[in-house]
């Protein structure tokens, strides 16, 4: 009986432990999916069946189907920019495929790209892990002839055809700068505490941040470091613990990255130096709005992930409805947005959303209920 | 080291009837391995390999041994070190709890939810739901590998992937944030008494309580018996089962009070808190010489080991190597370390066979 009882358990395990790992899709696809209009969305993309056929026919008749793999589930940022993406496609009456695996890592993405394959999507836009190790799995799509674009983090210029921005990666890095010399008077020991050492992202940025402290106005600003918080609580606390402890004489903080710049705020806090050293760089309004309200961060940028869903949206139904190759110079209207203009990107082609938006103390509290 | 020879001698006895006597053992004066004698050290050798390391780090950065910095390292090292306590009873039978992030997530993010629906509620209260929440998981733990006897680290694995999914249900994917938790919630992990941290206060009075469990309670001594020889601790009369059970309730409490005091610290609750924690925690047990064969394990060693791991994760970023050379450093500290246990361990077990008369 015991041995029947441990039988049956050990079963019922492995086989949840195999749908929690294997399956991805449709848990995943669920957890991801904004909560307020969750169920519909999820409901729309049962990953395993509509794999079966009749579903195939999306590009002869009936609402094309417009697929979004974000980085990882329970990101409320990731959330709004589904939320955006969804708003668009329904817009123009598409069905949107909301999909984000547990862990962020490529290869989890990977998986979710070969079953939108199978699924015979039109378009997958994704907000990328890892800039390289995608390409093989999103290649083997465009041959599928599966418009493909990276929205957010890009994926490298072969394996999209263009790249939605969230903003002008050149002007977060230059706005950061301004920021914060504005805050520290034009003087002083600045240090930027970031997410991961090999981050896409903060690393371009990182990357303007220092063309712009070029500038002879800053030629009183140094850069001390450049800490990595991988963003994780605790190692961003000890991070930014070791850069007051090692540079005694800091003015000012930069953190580009949304559980950095709160680890970051909370030790300011707990610490008292309010005033002494100042704290910007992107952050969520919910998570900062204590600090922004405190008067520890002044002020922060951040994009609005739902615009840039909502454009990554578009993108994809101009790619699929022949309005858009990813080529430079080319432009689409991009519903509230405007139009929109293609531009060189390195070897590959953007979109860009805009300047970052700034989050104030005169701003924070209708934004901290948003997202 | 008292304990250790305790320990040695129960397994010695358990395993075989012939084991010779202590003292025909040292007439026969058997050549004892050199790894065995460290074995005895082996403790003092960690914390010597502390004291070099903090020299060696207040060299390259002489705000490293300042009374601030010390009283950091103690904070952020707390909840690492409460929940190494757990790790340590479920370790030495023969178990390991892969699940305890997990739970730490979802006890936080419960009690986070709870003083954001209620900010007026003592804190006290947050606590408690979130120890409650731990000792349920613990409980369904417990009760799959006592009862069910499931393999520990499948049924862990399996029930890590429940609780974060039920930690992503409760919320809705959405973080609870700053400016939604109370400031007498927050002051939880702020707060000091007598000038010291409460954090810091929480692990002392646990570890107090986990010394006396372990050394000095029948039920502490039986968790080492089930782990030595779990089939002769049956055997002497020892509810296995119940010993099981208890471990991992015990882990499942320590880590849901782990989980409030981690969201009251970093005044966040996300779905991903603590992801892949378990590690850090299991490594501070391995660092603390507990054998992950089961049946050693000392309070004092895991004090030490999570200290260690404390002091690395406070000192690399402070002696400014690049953070591809953290990791590298991390990983060599510990495989040195685990090397160290098997070669004593072999060394241990060789001088039992030498000792045994055929």
């Amino acid at each position: 009986m015991k041995k029947m009882w441990a039988f049956g358990l050990t079963a019922v395990l492995s086989i949840s432990l195999l749908a929690g790992c294997g399956g991805g899709g449709n848990g995943n696809g669920k957890a991801a999916s904004s909560p307020d209009d969750g169920g519909k969305a999820s409901g729309s993309s049962p990953a395993g069946s509509a794999a079966a056929g009749d579903s195939g026919s999306g590009s002869s008749g009936g609402a094309k189907k417009f697929a979004i793999v974000f980085k990882n589930t329970g990101n409320p940022y990731g959330e709004k920019m589904m939320e955006g993406f969804k708003k668009a496609i329904e817009e123009k009456g598409g069905e949107a495929i909301l999909k984000a695996p547990d862990q962020p890592t490529a290869e989890a993405q990977i998986q979710m790209i070969e079953e939108l394959i199978s699924q015979k999507v039109d378009s997958i836009a994704i907000a990328g892990n890892d800039p390289d190790a995608l390409q093989p799995a999103l290649k083997k799509a465009m041959n599928a002839g599966i418009k493909v674009l990276s929205l957010d983090s890009a994926v490298n210029a072969q394996s999209r055809l263009v790249h939605v921005n969230q903003a002008d990666p050149e002007r977060i890095g230059r706005t950061l700068i301004q920021g914060v010399s504005e805050m520290i008077g034009g003087e002083g020991e600045i240090a930027i505490l970031s997410a991961t050492s090999q981050a896409t992202n903060q690393n371009t940025w990182i990357e303007w941040m220092k063309k712009e402290l070029e500038d002879a106005k800053y030629s009183k600003i140094k850069l001390v470091k450049v800490a990595y918080g991988d963003d994780l609580r605790d190692k961003s606390v000890s991070e930014t613990e070791a850069l007051l402890k090692s540079y005694p004489n800091l003015k000012g903080i930069i953190a580009p990255t949304t559980v950095g710049i709160a680890a970051a705020g909370k030790v300011l806090t707990d610490k008292g130096l309010k005033g002494k050293v100042m704290l910007t760089g992107l952050g969520l309004p919910s998570e900062m709005a204590e600090y922004i309200e405190s008067g520890v961060c002044p002020w922060m940028y951040l994009w609005n992930p739902i615009d840039v869903g909502y454009l990554a949206g578009y993108a994809a139904e101009a790619l699929v409805g022949g309005e858009l190759a990813g080529k430079t110079g080319e432009k689409f209207s991009a519903g509230t947005l405007g139009e929109k203009e293609v531009v060189a990107d390195g070897d590959g082609t953007q979109i860009m959303l805009g300047d970052p938006f700034k989050f104030d103390s005169s701003n924070i509290a209708e934004w901290k209920a948003v997202y | 080291m008292k304990n250790r020879g305790r320990i040695a001698l129960a397994s010695e006895t358990a395993e075989t009837a012939e084991t010779v006597a202590a003292g025909g053992a040292s007439a026969a004066a058997p050549k004892r391995s050199a790894s065995a004698n460290i074995a005895k050290f082996r403790e003092l050798g960690l914390l010597a390999f502390i004291v070099l390391l903090s020299a060696g780090v207040q060299l390259r950065n002489p705000s490293f041994l300042t009374w601030e910095n010390i009283n950091d390292i103690a904070t952020n090292t707390a909840i690492l070190s409460i929940l190494a306590v757990g790790m340590m009873l479920v370790i030495v039978t023969r178990g390991i709890d892969l699940s305890i992030g997990a739970t730490l997530a979802l006890s936080g993010m419960i009690a986070a939810l709870t003083v954001k629906q209620y900010p007026g509620a003592n804190p006290a209260l947050a606590l408690l739901i979130g120890v409650g929440i731990g000792l349920a998981c613990g409980a369904v733990l417990g009760f799959l590998v006592s009862k069910v006897r499931i393999l520990p680290i499948i049924a862990t694995l399996g029930m890590m992937n429940v609780f974060r999914g039920l930690t992503f249900e409760a919320s809705g994917g959405k973080w609870v944030s700053a400016h939604q938790m109370p400031d007498s919630f927050k002051a939880i992990a702020t707060g000091k008494l007598l000038g010291v941290n409460h954090l810091i206060l929480i692990a002392v009075v646990i570890y107090l309580v986990a010394y006396f469990f372990v050394n000095h309670t029948r039920t502490g001594r039986q968790v080492y018996a089930v782990g030595s020889n779990p089939e002769s601790a049956a055997i002497s009369g020892i509810r296995t089962g119940r010993i099981l059970g208890l471990v991992y309730t015990v882990m499942g409490g320590l880590s849901g009070l782990a989980g409030v005091l981690w969201v009251s610290k970093f005044a966040s609750a996300q779905g991903d808190t603590a992801s892949g924690y378990e590690l850090s925690v299991i490594a501070a047990c391995v660092l603390g010489g507990v054998s992950i064969a089961g049946g050693s394990g000392k309070i004092s060693g895991i004090v030490l080991g999570s200290v260690l791991l404390g002091i690395l994760n406070n000192a690399l970023p402070m002696i400014d190597v690049s953070p591809f050379w953290q990791n590298w450093i991390q990983g060599m500290i510990i495989l040195v370390a685990v090397l160290v246990n098997a070669l004593v361990k072999r060394g241990i077990d060789r001088n039992h066979l030498m000792r045994r008369r055929i």
